[in-house]
Formats: structure tokens, C-alpha cells, sequence
């Protein structure tokens, strides 16, 4: 099952790529994300491991995952060591110039082996799922675009001191 | 499912196992309740100890972590579709090593509880970790149930506790088992072990911490009447089983179901279950702790859970 989100931020991509690489962020903004644990000494970066669950009907699903592709500030896409098999994808493409960027967020999943059943669950969780993306996207346009006004709001304030 | 720990088992001391059957088997040869060394029971004795020589020897390496894997999605329908099931406080399990888990059990012979606990264990930690669950050698035998033992569920006795621990295991047990299994509906909100310690003295002999698991719900997926003491004393099946229930309830599809021998379809009841906080027997008792104190402490803290579990439900079944 493969499925996706994506939202316009109003914030440039290198400031979307430092929250979507941070860890630490992803319980902040993340639906439905019960644990996001980094599980290798590297935090950051391909070869970085965490440890990630999100709340699914009545479980916490998800495993080990590794990053595999770490393009800044465009690509960063990981995929499973354990647990569901899994695909993820962060894509940050820049638009108007550079001042807003276009985020897509896409997760394949599936338990080869499982017959029918593993079939039948893709399909029923896939809602849950889709909408936990899109709440996530929501949260962290929220964040950024915050995070972006502040930013903006003290550069102004040491230019006025200035 | 029906489980129970070491010491329920330290009776006859060895893998016993039966036939699933014998409830009718014995039914229908109806021994006089106060029979000696009479011929029935000199047959059913050899009977049931021909079927004891055909146990095989638990194997902890039976458990199939790619089986469980695979199998997780069917467990998630179940438990997410029909029970509605929903697991809380897993973070209160030691992330690694040897604990015991101890569970109060509901459900007949068809126990929701395990199968949403089962399914959440395994997805929060991975199916990597080791975890084994003690269970009644009945069980084990039925045929049909062979799948359990590649879930990691060994026949209930201490060599068994003894090996998973030692292995660095999670393991699972239900005091209780099948005296708590069947308790009648309207008890189905009293934790009951039946007085049964000896997983206190596990946790101590290993010196690993107790993790009790509360749930709630199991006792309302059939309407539970009576466990039938009595009669399973009658039919002599507590000497040859060591099963001293025979349990009477109505349940789907049967209506009266005497037994439970083929367990049952449950009823779509909401099961609720709730981890608490690792009781590290040692630090909270001092050296030497008393197993008596211990237990009344495990069951007071487990009835104070589902007190507060019960009063959260708003109707039966729906939840």
C-alpha cells in the first residue's frame, strides 16, 4: 500500500529540511507517531537508524528504519530493518522562487508473506494512515511557518537596532 | 487459552498432557463420584497416561519470529476490528532482558486478552525479541492449536519458566488460568489467582522484575455461569488432567456450552488492557521478601487497575 500527502509551506526548503531531519521533532509533529528514537550512534544522515512507531486500529506498527537517501535539501527517504516493511519519503521542492517550498510525504508499507489478511489490513489502515500523514503535514506547516515569522520577526528587530 | 503458572503445574511435576476429548470421553462412562481403584478408573488412568507419554518435550526454539511476523496482520484485524482492542502503557515493560509478565486472564477458552496483548507485544518491541507465554498442557494438545507453540506458548511448568527466563525471555503468565478463565460474568471485574504464588517465586528465584498486565472485557464475550468445580470432581478429570474446571456457559455458536472443550466464537466485546509499572521485587520488598506479601501487593495493585478500568466502561461488551 503506498500512500502519500503533500502541502505548500511558506518557508524555504532548507528550513523544512532542518525540521523533517531533526529527530527530536518528529513526536512534535507527527500524527499518530508513538515513538521516534534514534537507535545508532549517528543521529543524522544515510546510515542513521531509528527506532519509530505509529498508533494503527489497536497497535503500534512500524520497526527499525534506516535512512537511504540524503539529499539536502531535497531527498531524504528511508526504509525498514525490522518490523512492517516500509518505505518512506520526505520531497522538498522549492517554489516561488525559493520562498515557499512544496512538501510531499510518501510511505509504502506492507508484510510480505501475510496472505490475504496482510492484503485486507493494508487496505483498512490505509485511511488512518493517509490522514496521520495529512495531519503531520498540517502540524509541521504549522511549525515551520511559526518558526519562519520568528526568525523573520528578530532579524528585523536587530536590523531596527542596528 | 487458558494459562497458569509453575506452581499450578509443580503438582504432577511433569509435562502432562491430555485429550481434548476426555470431557466427553469420561462424561459418557459417568464413574460414581466417590470411585476407588475401580476398573473405569484403573482405564482412564492408563488412558490419560498413554497421552501424557505423547507430549513432546517444549522446544523454546519452536517460536517462529518470521510465522509470528506474517501472521501479525490477521492478529491486527482481529484484535483492531473486533475487539476493538487497545493496549496501554507497553513503555512500562523493560525496553530488554528477563521479566515476567503477569497477567489476569478472561474469556473461556477463547482468551481476547492474550491475542491483543500478543499482537501489541510484538509489534511494540518486534517479533525479534524473545517472548513466551506458559500455558495449560490442554491447550497445547487441542488439535488445531498446534500454531501457539510457533507463538512462543510452552506447556506451564518450571522447567519450561526456568528455560525461557534464563534465555532472557519475556515471559507471560496467567496465575489464574483456567480457574479465572471461567469465573462467572458477574466476577469478571475481580482479579482471582486462585492463591496461586508460585510466580511469585519465579520473579525471586531470577530475581527479575513483575510487570503486571491488567484487562478488562475478556469476561463479556459469552455469557460465563458457572466453572463446574464440581463436577469436573465428579468425572475425576481434575486427577487425570488436572483440570479441576468443567466449565458451563452460553456462548456462540453452541448456546449451552459445557466445557468449552472447542472454545467459541466471543462476542465483539471491547478488551481493554493496561501495562503498569515494573514492581522490582528486591528494591520495594528489601532482601528478603515474604511471597505472601508480595502476592497480595501484585493483586491489589492489579484489582485497583481494574476498578478504575470497570468504572471507565460505560456499558458491557460496547465499552
Amino acid at each position: 500500500m503506498r500512500v502519500q500527502a503533500e502541502i505548500d509551506v511558506a518557508a524555504p526548503p532548507e528550513l523544512v529540511w532542518d525540521f523533517v531531519t531533526d529527530p527530536t521533532r518528529y513526536l512534535h509533529f507527527m500524527n499518530g507517531v508513538t515513538r521516534w528514537e534514534v537507535a545508532s550512534e549517528q543521529e543524522r544522515g544515510c546510515g542513521a537508524r531509528y527506532r519509530m512507531l505509529m498508533r494503527v486500529g489497536s497497535a503500534d506498527v512500524g520497526g527499525l528504519v534506516e535512512i537511504v537517501e540524503h539529499e539536502e535539501p531535497r531527498d531524504l527517504a528511508w526504509t525498514s530493518v525490522t518490523g512492517i516493511d516500509q518505505r518512506g519519503r520526505w520531497r522538498l521542492r522549492e517554489r516561488a522562487g525559493g520562498v515557499r517550498t512544496r512538501v510531499e510525504l510518501r510511505l509504502q508499507y506492507s508484510v510480505a508473506g501475510a496472505g490475504v489478511a496482510g492484503w485486507l489490513a493494508e487496505q483498512i489502515a490505509a485511511p488512518t494512515v493517509r490522514e496521520n500523514l495529512r495531519r503531520s503535514l498540517r502540524e509541521l506547516k504549522r511549525q515551520v511557518e511559526h518558526e519562519q515569522a520568528r526568525a523573520g520577526a528578530a532579524a528585523r528587530r536587530a536590523a531596527a537596532q542596528r | 487459552m487458558r494459562t497458569q503458572t509453575a506452581s499450578a503445574r509443580s503438582r504432577n511435576g511433569h509435562n502432562a498432557n491430555g485429550n481434548p476429548f476426555a470431557g466427553d470421553a469420561t462424561k459418557a462412562q459417568e464413574p460414581a463420584p466417590d470411585a476407588g481403584r475401580n476398573p473405569i478408573e484403573r482405564l482412564l488412568s492408563a488412558f490419560a497416561g498413554a497421552i501424557r507419554t505423547r507430549v513432546p518435550v517444549a522446544d523454546l526454539d519452536e517460536r517462529d519470529p518470521d510465522y509470528i511476523r506474517e501472521s501479525l496482520p490477521g492478529l491486527w484485524l482481529l484484535a483492531s476490528l473486533w475487539f476493538r482492542g487497545e493496549v496501554r502503557g507497553l513503555g512500562n515493560i523493560p525496553e530488554d532482558g528477563a521479566v515476567l509478565l503477569v497477567g489476569n486472564h478472561s474469556g473461556g477458552n477463547a482468551t481476547p486478552d492474550t491475542l491483543v496483548f500478543t499482537l501489541a507485544f510484538s509489534t511494540y518491541f518486534g517479533v525479534e525479541r524473545r517472548f513466551y507465554q506458559l500455558a495449560h498442557s490442554l491447550v497445547l494438545s487441542m488439535p488445531g492449536l498446534g500454531f501457539l507453540r510457533k507463538y512462543g506458548t510452552v506447556a506451564a511448568s518450571p522447567q519450561n519458566a526456568e528455560r525461557a527466563l534464563s534465555s532472557g525471555a519475556a515471559l507471560l503468565v496467567y496465575p489464574g488460568g483456567d480457574h479465572e478463565v471461567h469465573r462467572p460474568t458477574w466476577e469478571g471485574n475481580t482479579v482471582n489467582f486462585d492463591g496461586r504464588r508460585g510466580f511469585v517465586r519465579l520473579a525471586l528465584e531470577h530475581n527479575i522484575p513483575i510487570v503486571p498486565v491488567v484487562a478488562i472485557g475478556g469476561q463479556e464475550t459469552a455469557l460465563f455461569l458457572t466453572r463446574g468445580e464440581g463436577l469436573s470432581r465428579r468425572l475425576m478429570l481434575d486427577r487425570l488432567f488436572r483440570l479441576k474446571v468443567l466449565p458451563i456457559s452460553i456462548a456462540a455458536p453452541w448456546g449451552l456450552n459445557i466445557g468449552d472443550m472447542f472454545g467459541h466464537i466471543p462476542l465483539p466485546a471491547k478488551i481493554t488492557v493496561e501495562v503498569l509499572p515494573a514492581i522490582d521485587l528486591r528494591e520495594q520488598f528489601g532482601p528478603e521478601p515474604d511471597v505472601d506479601e508480595v502476592y497480595e501487593h501484585v493483586i491489589a495493585t492489579m484489582q485497583e487497575t481494574l476498578d478504575a478500568l470497570a468504572a471507565e466502561r460505560r456499558l458491557p461488551i460496547l465499552g
